[in-house]
């Protein structure tokens, strides 16, 4: 547990909405969890960030957020970036919780961008900053067109990005944002994790929400939910693979980030996930490069 | 021909297409007033008339895009049942629009995805409906573009850097691709030039005679209407003055107005 935070703030109401605001989200957060992967309307506050930095996940947070709760916040698999310091410290603040770093302990984990390399339990939520919840967006930029697409579930455009994909690469060259299809109905965008993760969003034992603060939209995944990947029949999803492993605690089945180290070309790649590194080199794992 | 006989031989099956008394008004202004008409399998109809006479309106009308005041369009689907198209709940009128109809425009930056590749193009109807196989998607967006004198390696250019006549020529393959029964053209060969236009218009009559389309040609050229059209129908002020073989009206046009329009067509 982090004692870093400073004492809660007074004034503010318990995690910084007012409870009528809470109630609003918790009603769309019901209805999404009624009909996966469909995207759900609300009214979205001023929160007191700039919109791209989680206003969406911090709202939906705040309104699942209970006294007993543990809140770990993460910003591209990091739980010590800026994003991922500052919201802890802000609900640290306004509702006083616990929060910690390690992925066991929390009952409640907002990610910008990965989802943790420790499998989730189903007594854990994971909570998803979006910046564009519309798939669609970029090849059917109407509005009203795209919520027809989904309605009547014609997906076949997706199909027209991932063709596009491979007529200019050779293969499917999308790497995160990999769209997907939610218990068979709506196709939804898993935010911009890496395609790595997207496995990990099928038969979750944890509830998967997402909130996107500037386009007012929240969507989940129900526990054990099927999450499939899109793909075409003589080009099957793929995950990234790294012909190493992370260069400190020598793990070989993760997503790792290439850290560069000096002016002369020399990088290292290591676990993009933090926590799960430490706890590895904590039992005793290390890498070729582990100081 | 295999020796099976079809309704369309037997003459049994009614029209594929029936309009009948369609009407739009905005304002006082009637844009189409009270049109009507039957298309059968394999013919096509031409629909002239000059700017403001109501034939694009029309085109819109007939496919569902623009709300009609009054009338009604039924159109027999492939299981030989007629149903009025308004009755149809929207996604099966979708459906129906991607698969057994085509609609070539005028302008091609609204009938293509002008950021896709020519093959991405031709191949989103397949898609839409269920192809999962890209080598398949592949191989019959290139014999499409084949069929319509596009270039193979082309194929992974967008729209965008096309010329006017191999946009229409892509936007044609890109409706053709699921065996469509009806194809609606809104003034397909205007904005390019004479040559172009002949060539276009070459590829356009060969697949309709291949494919046995119905056709409904909505043109401002005379010259169009004669060489594609098996009946013309003419409009003025959004009403049918005159309607007939092609042949027959342009030939000996009996309204006033078709006389003036045939008699004002420049002959080189």
């Amino acid at each position: 547990m982090s004692a870093a935070s400073a004492l809660p703030e007074t004034g503010y109401n318990f995690a910084y909405l007012d409870e009528g605001t809470k109630r609003m989200i918790r009603r769309a957060i019901l209805k999404a969890v009624a009909v996966p992967g469909y995207q759900v309307p609300f009214a979205a506050r001023e929160m007191p960030m700039p919109y791209g930095w989680g206003t969406g996940g911090v709202q939906v947070t705040a309104a699942i957020l209970g006294a007993s709760d543990v809140l770990k916040v993460i910003d591209q698999g990091a739980d010590d970036t800026t994003n991922a310091v500052s919201i802890r410290r802000f609900f640290g603040r306004t509702a006083g919780v616990a929060t910690t770093t390690r992925t066991c302990e929390a009952s409640v984990i907002q990610t910008r961008h990965r989802i943790p390399e420790t499998p989730l339990t189903e007594d854990q939520i994971l909570v998803y900053q979006v910046p564009i919840p519309e798939p669609l967006r970029f090849l059917e930029p109407r509005e009203t067109e795209t919520r027809q697409l989904h309605a009547l579930g014609e997906y076949g455009l997706m199909h027209v990005k991932l063709y596009e994909d491979i007529a200019r690469h050779g293969h499917i060259a999308t790497t995160y944002a990999y769209p997907v299809e939610v218990a068979g109905r709506y196709v939804m965008d898993p935010s911009p994790t890496p395609k790595f993760d997207n496995p990990k969003m099928d038969d979750c034992p944890a509830l998967q929400l997402f909130g996107a603060g500037r386009e007012k939209r929240i969507y989940a995944v129900p526990p054990y939910t099927r999450v499939r990947s899109l793909d075409f029949e003589d080009h099957p999803f793929r995950v990234q693979s790294f012909d190493r492993p992370c260069a400190l605690c020598g793990a070989a089945d993760v997503y790792l980030d290439e850290v560069v180290l000096d002016d002369a070309g020399g990088r290292m790649f290591v676990c993009s996930d933090t926590d799960h590194c430490e706890a590895r080199r904590a039992a005793g794992h290390a890498g070729e490069q582990a100081a | 021909m295999t020796g099976e006989i079809t309704g369309e031989m037997t003459g049994v099956s009614g029209p594929l297409l029936d309009v009948r008394g369609l009407t739009k008004r905005y304002g006082p202004r009637r844009a189409c007033d009270g049109v009507g008409f039957t298309l059968h399998p394999g013919e096509v109809l031409a629909v002239v008339g000059e700017s403001g006479s109501g034939k694009s309106t029309l085109l819109g009308l007939i496919a569902g895009e623009i709300a009609a005041d009054a009338g009604t369009v039924s159109y027999r689907m492939r299981d030989g049942v007629t149903r009025e198209l308004a009755a149809l709940g929207a996604a099966e009128r979708r459906a129906l629009m991607r698969t057994d109809w085509g609609f070539v425009r005028q302008d091609a930056t609204q009938g293509l995805r002008m950021a896709v590749s020519a093959g991405g193009n031709v191949g989103e109807r397949l898609m839409g409906v269920g192809a999962r196989h890209y080598g398949r998607i592949r191989a019959e967006a290139l014999d499409w573009l084949a069929r319509v004198e596009i270039d193979a390696d082309r194929v992974d250019d967008p729209p965008t850097r096309f010329s006017g006549g191999m946009r229409q020529r892509l936007q044609i393959a890109r409706n053709l691709v699921t065996a469509p029964r009806l194809v609606l053209m809104d003034e397909p060969t205007s904005g390019l030039d004479v040559s172009v236009q002949a060539r276009l218009l070459d590829t356009i009559r060969g697949l309709v005679a291949e494919l046995g389309l119905a056709v409904i040609i909505v043109t401002h050229d005379l010259a169009v209407a004669r060489l594609l059209s098996h009946r013309v129908l003419v409009m003025r002020g959004g009403r049918v003055i005159e309607t007939g073989l092609t042949d027959q009206v342009l030939d000996d046009p009996q309204a006033a107005y078709t006389q003036l329009l045939v008699a004002s067509v420049l002959t080189a």
